[in-house]
């Protein structure tokens, strides 16, 4: 149970996991909440609300709120949000908070890869995994799954190999047909862990790495900075040391706890958009419908809290977006038209 | 005969211009959208760039409406698009769509077979005088509508309510498309004009000052950075984040040097663009290769805040750029970023690297300077 603090609430939804940071306002880090998203997000922003509401005391209040990840607009209208921020800022914030020196972030996630480069604490370069989701959480949890063995225990066996194999670490597809045929050519299980690491390691280097002045000291985050043999190939690659923050799996969230804590703490008079912690019960829906009023024919997206329009978004022109809350275009409309005030 | 083409941001204005005026049956295909994607993906090889699938597309859904003949333009070099329009031709025999296909290109640089092709296309009844009148009228237009481009570039990040400044654009548009004198144009660029101006004076009442928006370059392969479709509406969406775009390339100044070989400048003529890429890549690569690193130099010696360049997946002269950037962005201190675009790109991927883009380029702007207004671009990297 946490004490009655002020708190400051970042919340990073991405497509594998959602993290939840109550940052205090001495600047700790006070609960961290990790759910996997399995595809509803809304979903999980309750449940991990609700979680939130049992283990902190009836007097704790909420200040501020930041959100980050794929589905941080999403986010934002669930929770009344202070900052939107892209995940890039708000890794990037988090770790230079953590250690102002910091020169090179790499991070990898469930469904994406980031490396981003910051010089004097503030961000100078970045780049993100393109077409490709090779090398990415998602892999290496299927080919555990795959072989057998938990997730949690893929980095330790990879730390016993004696001479690691070497994989094609190009693209999953490869890599994983590669995998194979060294499991049938009779190759132990670590030797094949460790080669899968350093290929992945190369991959990400090869294409997020590419043309990156990478200095230390270098910051390693992401859900995949847990696993032990990645770390070590990339100290292997770089010919450095990296460093694991504390709470690298939930950077993200962490870095928009800190953005949330500066908008609100700068302006005094500034009060939290938080909806509160009763949100945990409300009852949310979202729908669809494609807008033909041009061409694009965007696909916008409603939220609704208990049958009123919340938000709307995925409309390029902002027709719909802008809409919300003035009275027009009030109403799912199939057609895209007018149904009136 | 009943001639269709492919489209390409706005160039569809033009072309219908210049067809209509020399009474030539014209079908304009429905703008591009996820359907054309659809229908061009089926016929096309699953390689091949982004443009030619939209271009099938475009073809099947003139049939529809009764096209016979296809007018393309052609290339030379090593980009494909240079044959496109065979690929295109032999690609629809197969699947049963029987087109002329007229490539409207200068053959071996000369002007003659370029004659030929647009005589065969106007036939007898129209002098030459008449069809240069048009080229000239639909050349007029053409270069109206990338100021009109242009003007809506500054506008965005300027303008308080984003869906009236792409209305405003729309309307723009509409009204050029129909003008039909020299006096029609140079009126509704006025006229955008000045409602554009009305619409920010009314603004600045409630802000109080002017804001200076931040710059950034749009260099790239030209189909994808002329046709918001393509490019994920990449320059209205930067817009909306506070940000003045400009690009390398606008249809007038690539139609006045590629098909009438430079006879006409165009709008941002591309002519300079070789020489300013020469310290980084001294020759010719395909495509527009070249011209997209001579432009990225151009824009970081005006002081462009950044500079982003879009290509088509596999795209090979801008994929040569790509890796040529880099020297540029050191050279100038300039952040470059790439972006590809293919069939399944979703919107999101882009928005966060734009979102990020952004902010990394506000950071030295935002010193000292209290917050902005702006949800989502404040708070940049500040510590």
């Amino acid at each position: 149970m946490l004490g009655n603090d002020n708190y400051y609430l970042g919340a990073d939804v991405g497509s594998v996991s959602t993290n939840l940071v109550l940052l205090s306002e001495k600047n700790e880090v006070a609960l961290t909440l990790y759910l996997r998203t399995q595809g509803r997000p809304m979903q999980t922003i309750q449940e991990g609300i609700k979680v939130l509401r049992s283990k902190i005391g009836k007097s704790a209040k909420i200040i501020g709120v930041g959100t980050t990840g794929s589905a941080r607009q999403l986010a934002a209208t669930l929770l009344g949000a202070d900052v939107i921020k892209n995940e890039i800022t708000a890794h990037a914030v988090a770790a230079s908070r953590v250690n102002p020196s910091v020169q090179t972030i790499l991070e990898i996630g469930g469904q994406d890869s980031k490396i981003i480069i910051l010089r004097d604490g503030v961000v100078s370069d970045f780049a993100m995994n393109t077409v490709c989701a090779a090398g990415t959480g998602s892999f290496l949890d299927q080919q555990a799954a795959r072989l057998g063995i938990p997730i949690e225990e893929f980095g330790h066996l990879a730390l016993e190999a004696a001479s690691p194999v070497k994989i094609a670490g190009r693209c999953s597809v490869f890599a994983e047909s590669d995998m194979i045929h060294k499991q049938q050519l009779g190759h132990a299980l670590p030797d094949i862990l460790a080669g899968l690491c350093q290929a992945m390691v190369r991959n990400y280097l090869n294409n997020v790495g590419k043309n990156k002045d990478i200095r230390g000291p270098i910051f390693f985050q992401g859900g995949v900075a847990a696993n032990p043999g990645i770390r070590k190939a990339f100290e292997e690659e770089l010919g450095q040391p990296i460093i694991v923050p504390e709470h690298f799996g939930v950077m993200g969230a962490l870095g928009a706890a800190y953005l949330a804590q500066e908008k609100v703490g700068r302006q005094s008079e500034l009060r939290t958009r938080f909806r509160g912690l009763q949100l945990g019960d409300i009852q949310f829906n979202a729908r669809s419908f494609e807008c033909s009023g041009c061409a694009n024919r965007c696909e916008v997206v409603e939220i609704l809290q208990e049958g009123s329009i919340l938000a709307r978004w995925g409309d390029r022109c902002g027709k719909w977006a802008n809409a919300v809350g003035k009275g027009t275009y009030k109403g799912k409309s199939q057609e895209g038209e007018q149904q009136g005030a | 005969m009943k001639v269709t083409f492919p489209h390409m941001g706005n160039a569809w204005i033009v072309i219908q211009t210049l067809f209509e005026s020399l009474n030539i049956e014209v079908v304009v295909p429905p703008q591009n959208s996820k359907q054309t994607l659809t229908l061009g993906s089926k016929l096309a090889p699953e390689a091949a760039c982004l443009p030619l699938k939209l271009n099938l597309g475009n073809y099947i859904e003139a049939v529809r409406e009764g096209a016979d003949t296809i007018v393309i333009t052609g290339g030379i070099g090593p980009c494909r698009f240079g044959y496109y329009g065979e690929i295109e031709r032999q690609i629809l025999r197969e699947a049963g769509y029987h087109f002329d296909v007229v490539t409207l290109e200068p053959p071996d640089g000369s002007l003659r077979g370029l004659a030929q092709r647009i005589r065969y296309l106007a036939g007898k009844k129209n002098s030459w005088a008449s069809i240069l009148k048009a080229l000239r009228f639909a050349y007029l237009k053409c270069v109206a509508l990338d100021q009109v481009e242009d003007m809506i570039h500054a506008a965005r990040p300027r303008l308080s309510d984003s869906h009236e400044t792409e209305r405003l654009y729309e309307e723009g548009k509409n009204r050029l498309a129909q003008a039909m004198t020299v006096k029609g144009i140079r009126d509704s660029v006025c006229s955008i004009r000045q409602s554009l101006r009305d619409h920010q004076m009314a603004g600045i009442k409630n802000a109080d000052k002017f804001h200076k928006p931040l710059r950034i370059g749009i260099i790239g392969e030209i189909y994808t950075i002329l046709d918001p479709f393509t490019s994920v509406g990449i320059e209205a969406e930067l817009g909306r984040l506070g940000v003045e775009v400009d690009r390398s390339i606008y249809l007038s100044g690539w139609v006045g040097n590629h098909i009438f070989q430079g006879l006409a400048p165009g709008y941002r003529s591309i002519r300079s663009y070789p020489s300013h890429a020469k310290p980084f890549l001294s020759h010719f690569v395909g495509g527009h290769g070249q011209e997209t690193v001579g432009a990225a130099v151009k824009f970081a010696r005006e002081g462009f805040d950044g500079i982003i360049q879009i290509f088509p997946l596999s795209c090979m002269p801008e994929i040569v750029a790509a890796s040529v950037l880099p020297r540029v962005q050191e050279t100038y201190q300039v952040p470059i970023m790439t972006l590809i675009v293919d069939e399944h790109t979703g919107h999101a991927g882009i928005q966060t690297r734009l979102e990020a883009f952004v902010d990394l380029l506000e950071r030295p702007s935002l010193k000292g300077i209290s917050e902005t207004s702006r949800e989502g671009v404040s708070l940049v990297g500040e510590r």
